[in-house]
């Protein structure tokens, strides 16, 4: 089973790399740029059929070690 | 006097830390490489900087799941002074010992110069000799943040340790070299025995260095 991890900044935290990869999109010529997150993928191969463990064990993966509560948020998705 | 200074793949001011202590207090600190899964009986675990792991995922991140940072939490639990420096402040806050987090530099560039800081709580084994000392940093990822309701509680519980200031001592705008929050450059557990810190004291602990300012964080908590 393959999961894949997205990682992003929350709302309310600055994020000045993304600011710069924006208004680099901008001077090359994409003028409708509103805004640019910058966040990490992450793919976890697991050796389980189980949905409902592995969503239990990639919540406490993300939780524990792949992302950092206090600034960032995480999302799961399973193939 | 005992202490240990820990060793991470990639530290690299795991010596710089050990001749500081060896000069201040007489005695040589045990280097404990990180796989070890426990530390004598110590008066000061030092987790020195550098670019534990490469940096790889978050700074300090991989550092804090070594099999040593277990027995480092239990001691710092039982009270043992347990000072993090730069990396080393990355690890603890990766390692659930202090809050908050810390981000890559509001410029995004790595910034390595001599900063003021002054000390906001001057009662704790670390800072009770510090008022305002000039020593190093030398970081990426140094932006502390915090949310507002855990910036609440460090403000309440006293654990701000040092803020970025001016020569007079004024924590300003100007004087906030990374984006920090509150010019925020370290911070203290709930019980004060813990001190991670983005400056580096041990790079400004004798004349050599062209400044000594850093020896009165050693200093206090060594003697």
């Amino acid at each position: 089973m393959l999961a894949k991890i997205y990682i992003t900044l929350k709302k309310d935290v600055l994020d000045p790399q993304g600011s710069v990869i924006a208004n680099s999109l901008r001077s090359l010529g994409f003028n409708n740029i509103e805004d640019v997150r910058q966040g990490k993928f992450i793919e976890v191969k697991l050796n389980t059929e189980n949905k409902e463990t592995a969503n239990k064990q990639l919540k406490e993966m993300c939780e524990k070690l792949l992302a950092n509560l206090v600034i960032e948020d995480y999302k799961v998705e399973i193939d | 006097m005992k202490s240990h200074v820990i060793v991470f793949p990639g530290s690299n001011c795991d010596r710089d830390v050990a001749v500081a202590i060896k000069n201040i207090s007489g005695h040589q600190p045990q280097m404990v490489w990180h796989k070890e899964t426990s530390i004598n009986q110590s008066d000061l675990v030092v987790v020195p900087g550098g670019f534990s792991y490469g940096d790889y995922l978050r700074c300090g991140a991989m550092a804090s799941t070594s099999p040593i940072m277990q027995d480092v939490a239990k001691k710092a639990k039982e009270g043992v002074p347990v000072l993090g420096i730069c990396n080393g402040f990355q690890i603890l806050i990766e390692s659930g010992l202090l809050d908050g987090a810390l981000m890559r530099n509001s410029s995004l560039s790595f910034i390595c110069r001599d900063i003021l800081i002054k000390a906001i709580n001057q009662n704790s084994v670390f800072t009770k000799n510090t008022n305002v000392a000039k020593m190093p940093i030398a970081h990426n990822e140094g932006n502390f943040f915090v949310t507002s309701e855990q910036l609440k509680k460090i403000q309440d519980n006293d654990q701000i340790a040092f803020q970025y200031c001016d020569e007079n001592g004024n924590v300003s705008e100007d004087s906030n070299p990374n984006g920090s929050l509150e010019n925020i450059a370290g911070i203290l557990n709930e019980n004060k025995n813990v001190l991670g810190m983005m400056p580096h004291p041990e790079r400004a602990a004798e004349m050599a260095h062209g400044c000594e300012d850093g020896k009165t964080i050693f200093e206090s908590v060594l003697n």
